[in-house]
């Protein structure tokens, strides 16, 4: 793994619930420094690829990501072994100040004795963190008092502290202002050569300004792949994702 | 003039949340001090022997409910049956005082009244003092070790545990009465004589172990003051908040609740062995559900979460049990019971949360008195 791009293959992924498959046969290859959309109705099993491969429901098949499969791990190996997720709602500590919630993400950076040491200066990695996500101002503020979308921040922030190399985020600009998308994608961007990063998403003109490549998920397989054009040209996908018409597909 | 012109705009720093003071951190240590001169200075030079004696006792619970808290208050698990913990320890203290009371080479009286007169192995190596004082922070580090690993690992929590662990001690009182043989039964581990040499029915020794015992808790305080401000008692907290989430940041909660789980267990077993020589005994009814309720109550009391509520609502159920029991035979438990009712439904944070609460507001009036004084 020297020069070769970091990557993630999933094989044949599945997951089933008492007999429904809501993830059936799932190939993808997700390529560091790409950022890669995964976009798909409602129901169409994104986010439940995304917790088979972050250990939260049992998958079938394989995730290999640098030479471990993923889908053998449990939740908090899979972010030791450098994968990590958000949640469609923002799960930060609402207690905790900023500063602590990217602190207490720290713990890859950390051996079990230091823990019982008090925190003195704020971490390098925090620093940087903090710095990229924009929040530096509001370090000492409580997350709960944090606007929507500076609570997203925080969460990618938190995947930043915690080393993940490869980070899915679950509707990241759901409920998020114009302003806040933009930004949101600005920082995508300026995080994504080192990493690779998974975003499902419903808002399309998020999805045609920001993504690299896209996968159209429908009833728990892959439809089809390709960069944005490729996508908005498809038949299928206007058939099924974007209503009936291709006309509604070019507005929507 | 184009200078004036192209300068940008001075915007003022977006306001920042007031940051606490540093030294804030510390004012627990500031009550732990308070209270460290109250049970190191004041108590033993105002109370009788008897007394302090009690008060040495109750000091006994405190370090159980210091535990309580951590476990509880921090940690979000109901630990309903520390009184195994604090009976393991208890009956660890037990056995070697009732050898050194029998003497060399020699078996308890029971053993010779109800076994065999023989001295079973397990009882042999609580001859040495070293061993003992080991075996009460070993045993039940590892009894909670085993437990907390096969329970929190599965994900065990919430009132399944409470009843698990209340169950266990249950369980545990019942075995020490069955084994009459091995525990002295109902009546327990008696007639204790001498202290690790020191005989127990002088004052200056009973003084001695007072000293001890309240020393303890002071210790358990400061390694407890240390624990909530690390990143570990962060982390328990945000465990006990949001375990799920907890997972996402690369640990298993489960580890992190079985470390507090056994430090509880540790400190409860630490106070049984210290209640053992300033009771004279140690019987099954110390170790029993009711007493492990007992403790829970005095936690609940002086508030679950807080640094010093615990020691300070155990200490305070103490006294009450004793002076109430002393008026009140029959109905003394009524008072604590609806004490504790009186307590839940009103200030369920627990009687310390009443002072910074009653501090903030003495601050708002004075800061709003100020104001019109200003005004007008």
């Amino acid at each position: 793994m020297t020069t070769e791009l970091d990557h993630l293959e999933v094989k044949g992924l599945g997951v089933s619930f008492d007999g429904f498959k809501a993830v059936d046969g799932v190939d993808l290859t997700l390529r560091q420094g790409r950022l890669h959309f995964l976009i798909g109705p409602n129901g169409a099993g994104k986010t439940t690829l995304v917790d088979a491969l972050t250990g939260l429901v049992k998958g079938t098949g394989h995730a290999q990501y640098r030479g471990r499969d993923l889908l053998s791990l449990k939740s908090h190996q899979v972010v030791r072994a450098g994968v990590g997720r958000t949640f469609q709602t923002a799960t930060v500590f609402e207690e905790l100040s900023v500063l602590q919630n990217l602190d207490i993400a720290g713990g890859v950076h950390r051996t079990a004795w230091s823990m019982v040491l008090a925190r003195r200066k704020v971490p390098s990695y925090v620093e940087e963190a903090l710095e990229t996500i924009g929040l530096s101002d509001l370090r000492h503020r409580p997350a709960g008092v944090l606007a929507h979308g500076q609570k997203q921040w925080l969460e990618i922030g938190m995947l930043l502290v915690q080393d993940a190399k490869v980070m899915f985020l679950d509707e990241t600009v759901a409920g998020m202002s114009a302003e806040e998308r933009e930004e949101t994608g600005e920082l995508l961007r300026r995080i994504g050569p080192d990493r690779t990063i998974v975003v499902i998403e419903h808002d399309m003109d998020f999805v045609r300004t920001f993504a690299d490549i896209v996968t159209v998920m429908h009833a728990g397989k892959v439809l089809t792949e390709g960069t944005v054009a490729e996508i908005q040209a498809n038949h299928q996908v206007q058939e099924i994702y974007l209503g009936r018409s291709a006309e509604g597909a070019a507005h929507a | 003039m184009t200078d004036t012109m192209t300068q940008p705009i001075e915007v003022s720093a977006p306001p920042r949340a007031p940051r606490r003071s540093p030294l804030r951190a510390y004012l627990p240590l500031v009550g732990i001090a308070v209270l460290a001169v109250f049970l190191l200075v004041i108590a033993p030079a105002a109370l009788s022997s008897f007394r302090l004696n009690n008060l040495g006792k109750y000091c006994c619970y405190a370090i159980a409910a210091v535990g309580i808290g951590l476990a509880w208050g921090r940690g979000g698990m109901l630990v309903l049956g520390q009184g195994l913990f604090f009976g393991i320890g208890a009956y660890a203290m037990g056995m070697h005082l009732k050898l050194e009371a029998a003497g060399p080479d020699a078996v308890p009286d029971f053993m010779m009244n109800f076994g065999s007169g023989v001295l079973p192995a397990w009882w042999e190596p609580f001859r040495s003092g070293p061993f003992t004082i080991l075996a009460i922070v070993v045993i039940p580090a590892v009894v909670a070790g085993v437990l907390g690993l096969a329970v929190f690992k599965r994900r065990i929590k919430g009132a399944y545990f409470a009843i698990l662990s209340q169950a266990l001690t249950v369980a545990f009182a019942a075995l020490l009465v069955s084994q009459i043989k091995y525990t002295g039964g109902q009546t327990g581990l008696n007639s204790l004589s001498t202290f690790f040499g020191y005989n127990l029915y002088d004052p200056v020794n009973k003084q001695m172990i007072y000293f001890i015992a309240a020393g303890l808790l002071v210790v358990m305080l400061l390694v407890t003051f240390q624990l909530y401000r690390s990143r570990f008692g962060e982390l328990l907290v945000a465990t006990r908040d949001a375990e799920e989430r907890v997972r996402f940041l690369g640990y298993d909660p489960a580890n992190i609740k079985v470390v507090a789980f056994v430090i509880a267990a540790v400190m409860a077993s630490i106070g049984g062995a210290m209640f053992v020589p300033m009771a004279g005994l140690i019987n099954p009814r110390e170790v029993s559900a009711l007493a492990s309720i007992m403790l829970i109550a005095g936690v609940a009391l002086g508030g679950r979460a807080s640094l010093l509520g615990p020691a300070i609502g155990a200490l305070a159920v103490g006294y009450g049990r004793t002076s109430l029991s002393e008026s009140f035979p029959d109905q003394w438990t009524y008072f604590l019971g609806g004490l504790f009712i009186v307590v839940i439904l009103f200030i369920p944070n627990g009687l310390t949360s009443v002072i910074p609460k009653a501090w903030r507001a003495l601050a708002s009036t004075q800061r709003t008195r100020t104001k019109v004084g200003e005004a007008a």
